[in-house]
């Protein structure tokens, strides 16, 4: 009762790494809080899926495992959450603000009449003084989000109704064990009293998904290209510095709209958010939807022939120039220094 | 041939996709008054994909369903050039300050009231909220099925249906059965452009009370010659009082700010070899790369 609750998402087969993210994030809330952690995962085959919850700390794991829950579709998943919500009355749950996160949560919080929060960048607890009625409320959960196009930050509290839940984004908070020989309970839910046989209405009838081939999220260098690279042919320059320094390429979303690279390689508020060691931002002007991804890049080198360009005031080196000549100096530099 | 009863979920919202300078106020808001209003884009691809099921069976009836001010029956108007037979304005005073799940009790209940819709399509996220909530709250409320992220209706039959969805590294093909409420992708087709018969046809139609606004409109053209943009209030759905507006929105913004950068002191070079040499012994040494 009254516990910080996570649900841990299934991505073809394996834990979303979004999932390992929020039980680190629900650890330290549920710490603070003095409750414990709880995690949900629904699915099928889940045998052995505990071995990696436990270490961030989850004291219970409820798994309801079924044929029927994989697949995730809306209906099912709803029902067996909104079930056991109503059951164990939790004070905070948490997902991903992913294309499930995003499908569940909002029709959960509709069938609780209870608030949701939209993609999240912070989470923290604190207290709310409401005037007009005088009352104060004690250990509410902050939930920090950008809003109107990512220009403005919002800080929203759901003081009355439980769950007070929110969805996060991925890569936006870290991930750590909590401790290795951490031991949870688990409670297997019988799927049958969860969830009616009318929920399963919507049939998958085709699925192609596609195993991601780029993984900037945890790349230590990322070589970031922007519209000023002008090209996709440019853009071969990024991707040769890039693999000379053991990095990735990732890219702003004019420069994805130009066709330049996948969007997979996109990096900001709508895509991915990464902090490397080192960020080399390529042709980027740094509009707050693109730094929203990567202000927390340990070094920032920007590229760019405009010197009052908005990303040099978060950079530590500017260069001022063309991508096209300077790009190329830096792998002879590099070559050359390395040997 | 079936027809289907089709229901428009659209949203006025200021253009915050280009938002400049001159639109943060000092205390870091944002002053709507200033961009301009418009058909949140994702719900244009949303009524697109209601034209087209109209397209392959013509009797159907699109209705678009809109809650906002009285200004909002702008997006109406657009909707009616585009092929929409019929607009709701859902506007009242008990409404303001809803959070997602007060609209969406709103909606719903409006919905309720045009009876026997078969399909509901939505626009997947508003660009001023930014929640992508509403869609999938408002099915809960109707107790429906949801596809979200559709991409294309794939077939339609009189009580089945096939949606594309997108989703983060593909797609998949979901078979439910009616009635549905669907939530569109960007990645949707564009909607089609104005027609200019209908524009000329409903250029003048307005609400009740924005004709009453400017009473000189309302002379010159007489009252019955223009069509009247239906206008429902919380009087006309049925509804609880308490799960409206503010009142009935479990979450408050408790405070909003501006987005501030730390600003670094950054060290200037130029394009030189010498600097770039410089540099790139730097990061080696400092163990960055290399
Ligand atoms: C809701 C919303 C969400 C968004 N989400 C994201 C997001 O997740 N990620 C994202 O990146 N954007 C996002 N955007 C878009 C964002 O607002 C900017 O439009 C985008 O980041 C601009 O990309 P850019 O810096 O590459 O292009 P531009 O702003 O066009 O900048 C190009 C830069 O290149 C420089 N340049 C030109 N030629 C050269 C050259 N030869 N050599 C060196 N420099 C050169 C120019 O001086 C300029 O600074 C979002 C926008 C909205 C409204
Ligand atoms: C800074 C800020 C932050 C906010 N954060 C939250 C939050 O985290 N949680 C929360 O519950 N509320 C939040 N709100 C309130 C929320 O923005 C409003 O309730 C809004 O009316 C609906 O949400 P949305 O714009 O996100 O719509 P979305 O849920 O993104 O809209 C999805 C679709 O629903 C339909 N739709 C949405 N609104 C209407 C409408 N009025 N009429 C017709 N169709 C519509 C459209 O088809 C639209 O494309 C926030 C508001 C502000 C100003």
């Amino acid at each position: 009762m009254n516990n910080v609750i996570v649900y841990c998402e299934l991505d073809e087969g394996k834990i979303a790494d979004v999932s390992f993210e929020l039980l680190t994030k629900g650890r330290s809330l549920a710490t603070e809080l003095n409750c414990k952690l709880e995690a949900l995962l629904f699915g099928h085959n889940l045998k052995g899926f505990e071995k990696e919850i436990f270490p961030y700390g989850v004291d219970v794991l409820y798994l309801a495992d079924d044929q029927r829950l994989s697949p995730y579709s809306t209906l099912p998943h709803t029902s067996v959450m909104v079930n056991l919500f109503k059951e164990e009355k939790p004070q905070i749950a948490l997902m991903g603000a992913t294309t499930i996160g995003r499908d569940l949560g909002p029709r959960v919080s509709s069938a609780l009449k209870s608030g949701l929060t939209a993609d999240c960048t912070e989470l923290e607890i604190g207290e709310h003084e409401d005037k007009k009625i005088n009352k104060v409320y004690k250990s509410l959960l902050y939930q920090i989000r950008p809003a109107f196009g990512g220009n403005i930050i919002a800080t929203i509290i759901n003081p009355d109704c439980r769950p007070q839940m929110a969805t996060v984004r991925e890569g936006v908070m870290k991930k750590a064990i909590f401790d290795a020989g951490h031991k949870g309970k688990i409670v297997n839910l019988d799927v049958n009293k969860y969830v009616d046989e009318t929920a399963f209405v919507v049939k998958v009838i085709e699925r192609h998904i596609e195993k991601s081939k780029v993984d900037i999220k945890n790349s230590p260098v990322i070589v970031s290209g922007g519209f000023g690279v002008g090209s996709a042919e440019n853009f071969k320059l990024l991707f040769n510095l890039a693999s000379m320094l053991g990095g990735e390429v990732g890219a702003s979303r004019a420069a994805i709209d130009a066709g330049y690279v996948e969007h997979a390689r996109q990096i900001g508020q709508t895509g991915v958010t990464v902090r490397p060691k080192l960020y080399i931002a390529c042709g980027i002007s740094g509009q707050i939807q693109h730094l929203a991804g990567m202000q927390e890049s340990s070094i920032i080198i920007s590229i760019n022939n405009d010197p009052n360009a908005p990303i040099n005031k978060i950079a530590n080196y500017v260069i001022i120039g063309k991508v096209e000549t300077v790009l190329p100096k830096m792998i002879r530099y590099y070559k050359e220094n390395t040997k | 041939m079936k027809e289907f009863q089709i229901v428009v979920l659209a949203k006025q919202v200021p253009d915050t996709r280009n938002v400049g300078k001159d639109a943060m106020k000092a205390d870091g808001t944002v002053n709507r008054s200033v961009l301009p209003a418009i058909f949140n884009p994702e719900d244009l691809h949303a009524l697109e994909q209601a034209l087209r099921i109209k397209d392959k069976f013509p009797d159907s009836v699109i209705t678009l369903l809109t809650m906002g001010p009285v200004r909002a029956s702008e997006i109406l108007r657009e909707g009616f050039y585009r092929g929409a037979d019929d607009g709701i304005l859902l506007t009242d005073r008990a409404f303001a300050g809803s959070d997602t799940l007060a609209t969406s009790y709103a909606l719903s209940c409006a919905i309720r009231k045009i009876k026997n819709f078969d399909i509901i399509v939505c626009g997947r996220q508003a660009i001023d909220g930014d929640t992508a909530q509403v869609g999938p709250q408002v099915a809960e409320k109707l107790g429906i099925p949801q596809i979200t992220y559709a991409e294309e209706i794939v077939s339609l039959t009189k009580d089945k249906i096939q949606v594309k969805r997108r989703l983060e590294r593909g797609i998949e093909i979901v078979e439910s059965s009616l009635p549905i409420l669907i939530t569109v992708n960007n990645s949707a087709p564009h909607c089609r452009p104005r027609n200019a018969k209908r524009l000329m046809k409903y250029k003048h139609a307005s609400t009740l009370s924005k004709r009453q606004e400017s009473e000189e409109d309302y002379l010159s053209t007489g009252a019955n010659s223009h069509l009247t943009i239906k206008e429902w209030g919380v009087a006309d759905i049925e509804c609880d009082l308490k799960q409206l507006g503010i009142g009935g929105s479990p979450t408050k913004v408790k405070k909003v700010d501006n987005i501030v950068f730390q600003s670094k002191e950054s060290r200037r070079l130029e394009d030189f070899d010498e600097d770039i040499q410089i540099l790139m012994k730097e990061l080696i040494t400092s163990h960055i790369i290399g």
